[in-house]
């Protein structure tokens, strides 16, 4: 639901981008949503394509990456990959994990064209 | 599309290829020196060596040159989307420093009893820290009828009505704030800039967010800690179910607890399953309706011995070190206020 907002906040960043930079539309956009980003990928995608037509985003191919979050794990006193917030340390089973990566969401880059 | 750099053939532009890749020619005379076929060429679509006057085609993000089209150029923004709300809140955070209040975010599930818990907070605060002012911002889709039932405990509230809007987010509270007596009053009654902490401790802000367990956890308002509030009526899995919530607020209230009777609610296993979200989240048993819990609850709000403490840095690996070192005393505090207690609740 809030994966609306999250476009619109988006968007505002490509939009800020395109007045400082100058260009007209954009031809692919490359966002990244952690694992741990609180971001269904598929209602964001539904949502952006839903803002897009009327914005220098028509068009545009949306890339979304979806790395691995990164925990500090107490027990092993070592960082671990870990992929939702209920998945226990991947080595040790533990469940005393502090997320230190992976919980961003963030616009990456734009390829786009001036005309 | 194109098979050599990948962008898609513009379909609108009538008869004239939209591609012109190197290819031999079978005339009769041959080249000897390389030249581009085509079109005239805008003059963003090359650059000029200064140097040797060379001319460099496909400098675009694709390093191919494509007549009839601009160049695509690649524009690198590493740009947190929550970045414009996470800098309102963290100017919210700064007035509600300079203001000397406490502001906290009371997130979970409709139906969980955050509005009847701030009327009883409300009236157990007067009697037991008159000298504390109280105000509430209230979120919800539609209607005032929160807002009614805190301002007739005789606290200030405002009520935000979000509309479609399935959270708060930082500018509400912004613009929430700026009308409530809490804030008027402090630039009345302040020095100079207006801006000073009261005498007797912090003055106290509530936001009760919109009912739901998910869309809020990602929103910073500015707060000084996230208060995610479970009615045992709501199973204890909960947290496991909504993880980035319980995983978000430092404080886990468990409400309605004299319907415990009458439920198959296990009080541990819901703690246990909290920390397997939250290792550090602490934990407080309340009911609104009987009173059972509520000096806790206020000790809580009014003495929150971490309340000084810096939120936990978070995203950054060189944060890491940092974190941990963070981590190992916020637990020696925890167990040490653990042992305090002599029989765990």
């Amino acid at each position: 639901m809030h994966e609306m907002s999250l476009a619109g906040g988006i968007l505002r960043v490509v939009e800020d981008a395109a007045a400082r930079e100058h260009f007209a539309r954009v031809q692919r956009l490359t966002l990244e949503a952690g694992a741990l980003a609180g971001v269904e990928v598929r209602a964001l995608r539904f949502a952006l394509e839903a803002l897009a037509p009327g914005t220098c985003l028509a068009g545009a191919e949306i890339v979304i990456e979806q790395p691995a979050a990164q925990a500090w794990c107490l027990p092993c006193g070592a960082s671990v990959p870990i992929h939702s917030r209920t998945e226990p340390c991947p080595v040790c089973g533990s469940h005393q994990l502090q997320p230190t990566g992976g919980t961003d969401l963030r616009v990456l880059d734009l390829v786009v064209h001036d005309d | 599309m194109c098979v050599v750099c990948g962008c898609a053939a513009p379909t609108a532009t009538g008869a004239t290829p939209a591609h012109d890749h190197d290819h031999d020619h079978d005339h009769a005379h041959g080249h000897d020196h390389g030249h581009s076929h085509g079109h005239a060429h805008g003059p963003a679509e090359v650059a000029v060596d200064a140097r040797t006057g060379d001319l460099h085609y496909g400098a675009g993000s694709a390093r191919v040159s494509v007549p009839g089209m601009s160049p695509a150029r690649a524009i690198k923004l590493e740009a947190d989307v929550l970045g414009e709300n996470n800098r309102l809140a963290a100017l919210n955070r700064a007035h509600f420093q300079g203001h000397g209040i406490a502001a906290y975010n009371l997130v979970s599930s409709p139906g969980s009893g955050k509005t009847t818990l701030l009327c009883a907070t409300i009236t157990a605060m007067k009697a037991r820290a008159p000298g504390r002012a109280v105000a509430v911002i209230e979120g919800d889709q539609q209607t005032s009828h929160d807002a009614d039932r805190i301002r007739a405990t005789g606290a200030p509230a405002i009520q935000v009505n979000t509309g479609k809007g399935c959270h708060l987010d930082a500018q509400m509270v912004a613009d929430a704030f700026g009308r409530l007596p809490l804030h008027g009053h402090a630039h009345a009654s302040g020095p100079v800039d207006g801006h000073a902490p009261g005498g007797q401790g912090a003055d106290i802000l509530f936001i009760e967010n919109v009912g739901n367990l998910v869309c809020p956890a990602m929103w910073d308002l500015g707060e000084r800690a996230k208060v995610a509030i479970l009615s045992v009526t709501e199973g204890e899995d909960k947290p496991l179910k909504y993880p980035d919530m319980f995983a978000a607020a430092r404080l886990m209230v468990i409400n309605k607890i004299d319907l415990l009777p009458h439920l198959d609610f296990d009080v541990p296993q819901c703690i246990a399953y909290a920390r397997r979200v939250n290792p550090g989240i602490e934990v407080l048993l309340v009911s609104a309706r009987s009173g059972a819990g509520l000096d806790a609850w206020l000790d809580w709000l009014l003495d929150d011995p971490s309340a000084s403490a810096a939120p936990l840095p978070v995203g950054t690996a060189a944060s890491a070190t940092h974190t941990e070192r963070q981590l190992r005393q916020r637990i020696a505090e925890l167990e040490a206020r653990l042992a305090a207690l002599s029989p765990a609740p």
